[in-house]
This record gives C-alpha cells, sequence and structure tokens, in this order.
C-alpha cells in the first residue's frame, strides 16, 4: 500500500511472442487468407454487381421495375416485416426466461431455440408441408375451413420464422445472463412494474444486442432460400421471394436480370456487415465500461 | 416495531435455508445480520424486500403483514451488495428513478435530489455514471438512490463487502453518522463480527439457518449463548470437561462443577483476557510454556502450552508484555479468571446454560 513500486497496469508491456516469428511465415499466412477472401468473396461478390451493370443502368432499372420483380420484393419485404418482430419478441422472451428464471427444461429450451440451425432449410420447409400441406396432418381441416397455408404469404411467413428464430434470442441470452437480476431487482424495490423495469432498465442494457441480433435475423429472413422454396409453391408474382425470383429468372436465361434482382441481396448482405461491425463495435465498448464499473478505477474526485 | 418475523421458515426445494426463525426491530434501530456465508441471513433480507416468498411465518413491516403485498409496495430501501446500479443512468436519473416512478411533483424531485446530493456528498458527480465512480461513491450512491422515496426501512445486503479495507472503515463511520441523522430503521447483512459489533446496536447471528442469539454487542460478546456465537464473536478457548467428584477436568485443568453428576460432559469457554499469567512459577495454580507470540498492534496474542500439550491462548497488552519480560519458550504460572458454561451449538438456550462464573478467589488451592 505504500505505493513505492507501484506498475501502472496501462504500461504493461504486450507479449512479443508474435512478433518473434520470421517474417515470410507471417505474410505466407497472411497472403494465402487474403487470397482466400478474393477469390471466394470479394470476386464472387463484385462479379453479382459486374453482370447485373452488364447491359447497361437502364436495363438494371428496368429489370427491378419488372411487376414480376417488384412483387417479389414487396413480399419478401411483407414475409421479414412479420417475422423479424415476431421473433424479436420470442427472442426477448426467451432469453429473460432464460437469464433470470430458474425453470425445469431449461436446457432443453437452450437446445431447441438452436434447433433450427442444426436443421436444413429444406427439411425445415418439408416439416411445415407435412403438417399443414394437403397430405399433411392440418391440411385437410384448412382446406375445409379454406385457409391457406402453404403456397401462400402465412408459410411462407411461418417456415421463415422457424428458420430465422435462433438469431435474437442467441445474441440475448448472453448478454442477460451477465447482466443479472440485480438492476431489475433494484427497480422493482423502487416501485417500479414489470413493464417500467423492462422499459427503463432491461432494454437500454440489451439494445445493442438486440439491434444486432434483429439485423442478423432480417438478413436470413429475406435471403432464405431453402425452406422458402419447398412451401412457396413458385407462383410468379404471388409467392416468389428475391431468392426464388433469382433462380427463377436465372433458369429463364436472363443472366442480368437475375443478377439485378441478386445485387440487391449482396447490397444487404454489404450493409448487414457494415451495421454488425459497428454494433460489435458498440457492445464491446459498453461491455468494457461494464468491466471498468466493476473493477476499482477511481476517478479523481 | 418496524420489523417483524414471525416463524419464518425458507426452503429452496428440500433445503431449508432459513428455519423458523422471528426476531424484531425497533423503530429507527441500526441492526446487524451477522454470519457466515451462506447461513441465509441474505434470504432473510431479500424475504423482508419482498425479492423471495418465505415458505412459512408471516413478515411484518410497521406492525402490518407484508407477506401477499409485492415488493414494489412495501416502500423499503434496498442496497444490492454489488449496488447494482443502473448503468445506463447519470447518478442523478439514478436517484432520481425511484421518484419518477411513485410520480412525485417535479419540484419536489428537484428538492429531494438536492438534499441528498449534500447528505451524500456527491454533488458535482450528478452528471456521472456508475463506471465513472469509485467503489465508495458507488456504494453512497445506491443508498442514496434506495433512501430517495423516503421509504419506512432501509436493508442492506453485505454494504461494505465490495470496497477495500480502508474505505471501508470510514464507510462504517460514515453510516453510522447517517443513521443518527436520519434515523431510518435499518437492518443490515454482514459476514465481518468487527463490523457488525462496530456499527450496529444490536447483532442478530445467524448460522446455518438458524438464529443463535440476539442481543447487543457487549452483550453478544460476554455472553455469548453458545459455542457458535462464542467462536464466531472474537476468539474464545472452548474446552470439554469431564464431571468428576463435581470437578470438571480436562487434563491438567480443573473448574467446579457443582451440582453436575459424574460422567457429565461439560462444554466451557473463557476469552484470552480472562487468563493470568505471572514469570513468578509459584504464582498461579498451572505451569506453562510460552511457545508463540503473535503482535496485532497495540494487543498481543500468546499461546501457552500445558505440561499435558493442550492450548491455551492468553491476550495482552505491549506494556504488560513488556512488564513481564516475556519471551518465547519461557516458562510461566497461569490462571483463568473467569470462564462460561456454553451450550452446545444450537441447544435451546436458557437462563442457566448461558450463566457466567467468576473463579473463586482462592481457585488454586480450592479445587
Amino acid at each position: 500500500m505504500s505505493g513505492t513500486t507501484k506498475i501502472k497496469p496501462g504500461h504493461k508491456q504486450p507479449s512479443l511472442r508474435g512478433r518473434d516469428e520470421p517474417p515470410l511465415l507471417k505474410f505466407t499466412l497472411i497472403g494465402v487468407s487474403l487470397l482466400f477472401l478474393l477469390v471466394f468473396l470479394v470476386l464472387p461478390l463484385l462479379n453479382v454487381f459486374i453482370q447485373a451493370f452488364s447491359k447497361g443502368f437502364a436495363h438494371y432499372l428496368k429489370a427491378l421495375a419488372h411487376p414480376d420483380t417488384l412483387s417479389a420484393i414487396k413480399l419478401t419485404l411483407i414475409v421479414s416485416a412479420i417475422s423479424v418482430p415476431l421473433n424479436t419478441l420470442f427472442g426477448i422472451a426467451a432469453s429473460w426466461a432464460i437469464a433470470k428464471f430458474e425453470f425445469n427444461g431449461k436446457t432443453l429450451l437452450i437446445t431447441m431455440i438452436d434447433l433450427p440451425f442444426s436443421v436444413s432449410p429444406v427439411v425445415s420447409g418439408m416439416m411445415f408441408m407435412i403438417l399443414f400441406g394437403l397430405q399433411g396432418f392440418a391440411g385437410p381441416w384448412l382446406d375445409q375451413k379454406d385457409i391457406q397455408i402453404i403456397f401462400a404469404v402465412p408459410g411462407l411467413v411461418l417456415v421463415t420464422l422457424f428458420v430465422t428464430f435462433p438469431f435474437v434470442a442467441r445474441e440475448l441470452i448472453p448478454i442477460m445472463q451477465a447482466a443479472g437480476a440485480e438492476q431489475e431487482q433494484a427497480a422493482m424495490t423502487l416501485g417500479a412494474n414489470g413493464w417500467q423495469t423492462f422499459w427503463h432498465i432491461t432494454l437500454p442494457s440489451i439494445k445493442w444486442g438486440l439491434l444486432y441480433g434483429v439485423i442478423l435475423c432480417n438478413a436470413r429472413a429475406m435471403g432464405e432460400f431453402g425452406a422458402v422454396s419447398v412451401i412457396s409453391g413458385h407462383i410468379t408474382g404471388q409467392t416468389d421471394t428475391m431468392p426464388l425470383r433469382v433462380e427463377k429468372l436465372y433458369n429463364e436465361y436472363q443472366g442480368a436480370a437475375a443478377f439485378s434482382v441478386a445485387s440487391l441481396l449482396g447490397l444487404l448482405a454489404l450493409l448487414t456487415l457494415c451495421l454488425k461491425s459497428f454494433l460489435e463495435w458498440k457492445t464491446r465498448r459498453s461491455h468494457a465500461l461494464a468491466q471498468n464499473a466493476i473493477a476499482e478505477s477511481p476517478p479523481p474526485t | 416495531m418496524s420489523i417483524e418475523l414471525r416463524n419464518v421458515t425458507k426452503e429452496f426445494g428440500s433445503v431449508a435455508a432459513v428455519r423458523n426463525i422471528g426476531f424484531s426491530v425497533n423503530d429507527g434501530e441500526l441492526v446487524a445480520l451477522l454470519g457466515p456465508s451462506g447461513c441465509g441471513k441474505t434470504t432473510v433480507l431479500r424475504m423482508i424486500a419482498g425479492l423471495e416468498e418465505p415458505t412459512a411465518g408471516d413478515i411484518l413491516i410497521r406492525n402490518e403483514r407484508v407477506n401477499d403485498l409485492s415488493v414494489q409496495k412495501r416502500n423499503i430501501g434496498f442496497v444490492f451488495q454489488s449496488y447494482a446500479l443502473f448503468k445506463n443512468m447519470t447518478v442523478h436519473n439514478n436517484i432520481t428513478f425511484g421518484l419518477k416512478i411513485k410520480k412525485w411533483r417535479r419540484a419536489d424531485i428537484k428538492a429531494r435530489v438536492q438534499e441528498l446530493l449534500v447528505l451524500f456528498g456527491l454533488e458535482g458527480l450528478e452528471k456521472r455514471y456508475p463506471h465513472q465512480l469509485s467503489g465508495g461513491q458507488r456504494q453512497r450512491v445506491a443508498i442514496a438512490r434506495s433512501m430517495a422515496p423516503k421509504p419506512s426501512v432501509l436493508l442492506l445486503d453485505e454494504p461494505f463487502g465490495a470496497v477495500d479495507a480502508k474505505i471501508r472503515q470510514e464507510l462504517r463511520e460514515w453510516l453510522v453518522r447517517l443513521h443518527h441523522e436520519l434515523n431510518v430503521t435499518t437492518l443490515f447483512v454482514t459476514h465481518d463480527q468487527e463490523e457488525a459489533m462496530e456499527v450496529a446496536s444490536r447483532i442478530i447471528i445467524f448460522s446455518r439457518g438458524q438464529m443463535e442469539q440476539i442481543g447487543k454487542p457487549r452483550e453478544v460478546y460476554d455472553q455469548p449463548a453458545n459455542e457458535f456465537v462464542a467462536r464466531f464473536i472474537g476468539v474464545m478457548n472452548v474446552l470439554e470437561l469431564e464431571v468428576t467428584d463435581g470437578i470438571g477436568r480436562i487434563n491438567e485443568l480443573e473448574f467446579p462443577a457443582h451440582g453436575h453428576s459424574d460422567g457429565t460432559r461439560l462444554r466451557i469457554g473463557f476469552r484470552p483476557y480472562a487468563v493470568q499469567v505471572s514469570t513468578d512459577l509459584t504464582m498461579y495454580r498451572y505451569q506453562a510454556v510460552l511457545r508463540h507470540t503473535f503482535f496485532l498492534g497495540i494487543l498481543l496474542r500468546l499461546e501457552f502450552e500445558l505440561p499435558s500439550g493442550l492450548i491455551v491462548r492468553a491476550r495482552m497488552t505491549k506494556e504488560e508484555y513488556a512488564q513481564l519480560g516475556l519471551n518465547d519458550d519461557q516458562k510461566v504460572s497461569l490462571q483463568i479468571r473467569q470462564y462460561r458454561l456454553l451450550a452446545a451449538e444450537s441447544a435451546p438456550l436458557t437462563p442457566e446454560t448461558t450463566a457466567s462464573y467468576d473463579m473463586p478467589p482462592s481457585s488454586g488451592e480450592n479445587i
């Protein structure tokens, strides 16, 4: 406590081991990684845009303005506009339950949340086909009541919900577990009800993680192909989403038009990537602040 | 009566964390719940707050049964061990949170915050976030926040657990002063007996989910109800005696045991300060050798070994030690001035089992 030989943590030198590696090895490793990225990621994505604009900007716009393409864009937006908010709610509820309460079957719930990640999207689509298709369990009854799920928007929403439901929950569970329940309990002792506690205490502490989960969820909801393909029925202008539209155009030898639609999805991917990096930086920062709050760091008063 | 518990039990699954406890805290009292970690003291505090539900028994706050009252409606202030400050809010917003929730008028909120900032020495820090505060400041914000809506009782869970030793001492003194000023009924949990002795006007001692003793610091120190309390509060020599011919014996030590039949086993305890030591080997009855000396500042703790190998712990001031001119491995004579008959751990408390005995002045010859 005398403070005569106090080592300042900020002045600690990081290990120099990494620098001792032979430069040749270092450059080879970096080179190989960059080359791989270039060949398998950058060039293909670049090619999408090159192909999209291969017949000029006017043709690009015309391809996008095609009524069937417009309807596909609209459908994709509708499907994600329904499934993303629902999965956001589900994700918050599930992570809340898992992080703040002890109950039987908790481990099972965590495993179940991961299920869509481990099931092939085609199988997910088939599952709903078996449930709601005409040959399925509920199919005949639904047909009788004139409720259409398969080959219609409800079916697309359902499979999209299924495929994307881990994203928000997976993102929030560790954040909520790390935060613990004490801030919420403190709010309750101060008189705040459940909703006030959630709104003033929980939501602000999870907002960046939540947004991150929502963005990933949205990217997947818009880009999902396999499960949607099984359930959609491929009715042009009615049940084609953007990824399905891309496939159809490509199969009809309308390469440039196919790549035009694909470029929109490509843009979405780039946008998602940017937002993702930004949010990762944000969460890391607030996490670091939280860490500081735990460690002793008295500022001058 | 501000807080009262009647036959309260709390079970987690099949494990009883708290068993059939009952005590009351008077208006304006500052009381410590003291016990080793895992003894159920925090569970008691959380039950009073309404954060845990008792399995059985009644909890009363201001003479009103609150078992079915939600946390929000109990009007208590609760300070968590980790402080649980709202990370995304400034000091000002942390303190005003409860007031806004309770829909105080804006002018009243402003006045109250100003009052609290002054009282808690937090002026100039209102715009800081929790991570920009020191440990001691965080704790003061946590208490200010819980006090803001004028709760009828204040509950603190290990309030000094998360700060280092030097600040802890300052905070203790500060808490006592604050309590004098506000006079709000306060119950705090601690595992540190020194802290409880110093701060509380009464101490409730817990072990393994049960109450061992309740009393003023002086009482629990001088008249421990049983062996657990005796060992937990300060240092005590505890011996198990066997009675023969009305005398309790262990090795060469003998204590009068009138009224106890032969073959009975008795446990007795004596504080280190009750041991008298002399370098004159004929002065006292027992011969012993000084084995170890521990310097604790102004006081020293000494360990003496009797010929049979029995260790007796004694305590004296630096001056006494110097006067006697003691050295390690020196032969001395000693006697035990005062001892207590101890009830077995967790045995029912009766006046008889907690009585204190003085050795007859001529005990050396008499026994």
